[in-house]
């Protein structure tokens, strides 16, 4: 029994965050809007889950949520929890959330300019965070923002610290961004979309340095973006999210060889890209689901290829699959036989 | 293949102004001695960074902004020295697709009224006949003929941008310029619209001109590709060379930053250093020799040239790859 429960330990101790039925919803003029409906998945420590989707699919409401950063009203927490070190987060009054926030848990966002206050410095913005949280004097807080901005290769930071967000180019504000959440040095680091707004060579620049970091932090990442070349390049674990659900989970390299849902292999498979001859180019038919008028079923059947009558009723629950989860019917790489007969 | 359209040493200088006279203080360079051709019914790829002159270079070639000099020829005749009513006439053949497809349809307009109104302005047939030609063209472009009376606000992304693209060829255009269309779409729609735009070609006989920032996309649909670089052409060759084998040190970059979607392909990329430098500023000699891993002195101080080097490829690098 000694040995189970050390055994536990371990496995609890591994999980930083557990999402459990998480549903956050929005109650506009015009309806309720599910946006995020019955999302379970985790995050150990020291990974790289990166969670994928188009937009609508909940991915960055579902981030929000976990910074309890949602706007309520509209926003509601209709369901679910969120355990960070086995603490649920919903529960937490908001004096509570503002410890944990930009401490333990710290998120960039897409937009580096409008993320960034552009009456202080940077080097000011950067200290605010560790003199809330870490009781350190502003002066000592300057100097670590020195250091924060040299590690994440600000060039020049004893200038830079005095400069503010309009003088500095794009890649440099994501950098600026990077440095502040990590100033704390969080144990999980949320990016939203982080290298959307970037050019293909500043992407790569901030792609290096997050992976970087990551090793020499030893934090873990959730990385909420529509790329799946940014997917490849640095998830262990991946979540694919459709219209508010998570419609599959499973190991970078398992999602990329073998999809099991009809919607991430459609989105492997729509993307041009420069590793394949061309040809025309396999399409998802349709538009995303809208959220004010889900259809029936499984949500995404209008737009399946291989939709059956079972799935316009049956709404498909999220099973486990040899260590991996998909939320279908009739998962891909299993009964190719029949699907063709149909 | 013939010549559709020729750009001869194009030049585009905004200017800056300041001081208490507005006088013009300091120009940003955005497109500084741009050459290029387009081949009837090819797919001509022009690819960069943000700020390299490529929406500049679709802009000045409609004259939607005056190019501060160079030529450009279209079918034979220089679009620059035609006179307002010529220009517009050749506007007929030459359309454009523009990026965003939720500012570039007038939200009071309806469909209809949006795709009929160049055949309006050019008196071409009556009332019922443009009606008529509009349900054909909607169709054409995979959206329904009783779409005809609905408003932008009612479709999505991905429909307004077949509402766009249905708009530039209701005249039949000769040239398109597609001006990034779909990088404002999820991926999923951004395949449908690609598709739309290879069948479209083939139907119509198009030639596209197709500014994208996304390398993937740009392999996608072209037959030979530009890259650019701080208001310059940098390299030009036949799109299967150009990703297999890169002669500028910055294009070898650009291929290289692209994140691959494999997880088993994690290379070690080249990462460049630092940012694209200012184009009021630009660096002496090559512009690209701050970033370059391989500049040398010479690359400091004479700026090289387009060169020919081989078949249909050209590179401005003083030490190609």
């Amino acid at each position: 029994m000694g040995n189970a429960e050390v055994r536990k330990e371990e496995v609890s101790l591994q999980r930083l965050l557990e999402v459990r039925g998480l549903k956050t919803y929005f109650f506009t003029s015009s309806g309720v809007r599910p946006a995020v409906d019955g999302v379970t998945f985790h995050i150990n420590s020291g990974e790289t889950l990166a969670i994928v989707g188009e937009s609508g699919c909940g991915k960055s409401v579902t981030s929000l949520s976990i910074m309890r950063l949602v706007p309520v009203p509209p926003g509601r927490y209709m369901g679910g929890e969120i355990l960070f070190n086995g603490e649920d987060l919903l529960k937490k009054s908001e004096a509570e959330m503002q410890a944990i926030r930009g401490n333990e848990i710290a998120m960039i966002y897409q937009e580096p300019m409008t993320s960034l206050n552009p009456v202080f410095t940077v080097g000011w913005q950067i200290a605010e965070a560790l003199q809330l949280h870490q009781n350190v004097k502003p002066k000592e807080a300057l100097e670590k923002a020195k250091h924060m901005l040299e590690l994440v290769g600000v060039p020049d930071p004893q200038r830079r610290v005095h400069e503010y967000p309009h003088q500095l180019s794009g890649g440099m504000r994501q950098r600026v961004m990077i440095a502040m959440a990590l100033a704390c040095s969080p144990r999980l680091l949320i990016a939203d979309e982080p290298t959307t707004a970037l050019d293909v060579t500043v992407q790569a620049q901030i792609l290096e340095l997050l992976k970087r970091l990551k090793e020499e932090l030893g934090m873990a990442i959730m990385l909420i973006t529509h790329d799946l070349g940014v997917v490849g390049e640095m998830a262990d674990r991946v979540v694919v999210m459709y219209a508010g659900r998570v419609v599959e989970e499973a190991g970078v390299c398992d999602l990329f060889e073998q999809p099991l849902h009809p919607y991430t292999e459609g989105l492997l498979t729509c993307i041009p890209r420069i590793d394949r001859p061309r040809g025309k180019l396999c399409v998802i038919r349709g538009t995303v689901a809208n959220l004010a008028e889900l259809p029936r079923g499984c949500r995404f059947h209008p737009r399946c290829a291989h939709a059956r009558e079972i799935c316009t009723r049956e709404e498909p629950s999220l099973a486990e699959r040899n260590g991996r989860r998909v939320a279908c019917h009739f998962p891909l790489g299993e009964q190719d036989s029949t699907k063709k007969v149909v | 293949m013939d010549e559709l359209l020729k750009v001869v040493g194009l030049k585009k200088y905004f200017p800056i102004y300041g001081g208490i006279l507005s006088r013009p203080k300091a120009y940003v360079r955005a497109l500084d001695g741009v050459s290029f051709s387009i081949r009837r019914g090819e797919t001509f790829g022009l690819v960069g960074e943000s700020g390299c002159g490529k929406t500049t270079t679709g802009r000045v070639i409609l004259r939607l902004i005056e190019p501060t000099s160079g030529e450009a020829f279209f079918e034979g005749r220089n679009l620059f020295s035609l006179n307002r009513s010529d220009m517009r006439k050749v506007r007929r053949e030459i359309q454009m697709v523009f990026q965003d497809p939720f500012g570039s349809l007038n939200p009071r307009m309806t469909l209809g009224e949006i795709i009929s109104e160049p055949l309006e302005i050019f008196g071409e047939g009556n009332r019922t006949q443009r009606r008529e030609a509009v349900r054909e063209l909607l169709r054409v472009v995979g959206l329904q003929p009783t779409d005809i009376d609905r408003f932008p606000h009612e479709l999505s992304g991905g429909q307004r941008q077949r509402v766009g693209i249905a708009r530039a060829l209701v005249l039949r255009p000769k040239l398109v310029i597609c001006d990034e269309p779909v990088s404002a779409l999820d991926v999923s729609i951004q395949s449908q619209i690609l598709n739309l735009l290879g069948e479209l070609q083939q139907r119509f006989g198009l030639t596209y001109m197709f500014i994208a920032h996304g390398l993937n996309v740009i392999k996608h649909v072209s037959n030979r590709v530009g890259v650019m670089y701080l208001g310059k052409l940098v390299e030009t060759a036949p799109v299967d060379e150009l990703f297999a084998e890169p002669r500028h040190p910055y294009t070898e970059a650009l291929l290289s930053a692209i994140p691959i979607p494999d997880p088993r392909k994690r290379l070690n990329r080249i990462v460049l250093e630092g940012d694209v430098p200012s184009p009021v500023k630009p660096p002496s000699g090559c512009r690209f020799h701050t970033r370059c891993p391989f500049a040398r002195q010479l690359c400091k101080e004479s700026e090289p040239e387009m060169v020919e080097i081989g078949p249909d490829r050209a590179v401005a690098c003083h030490f190609p790859l």
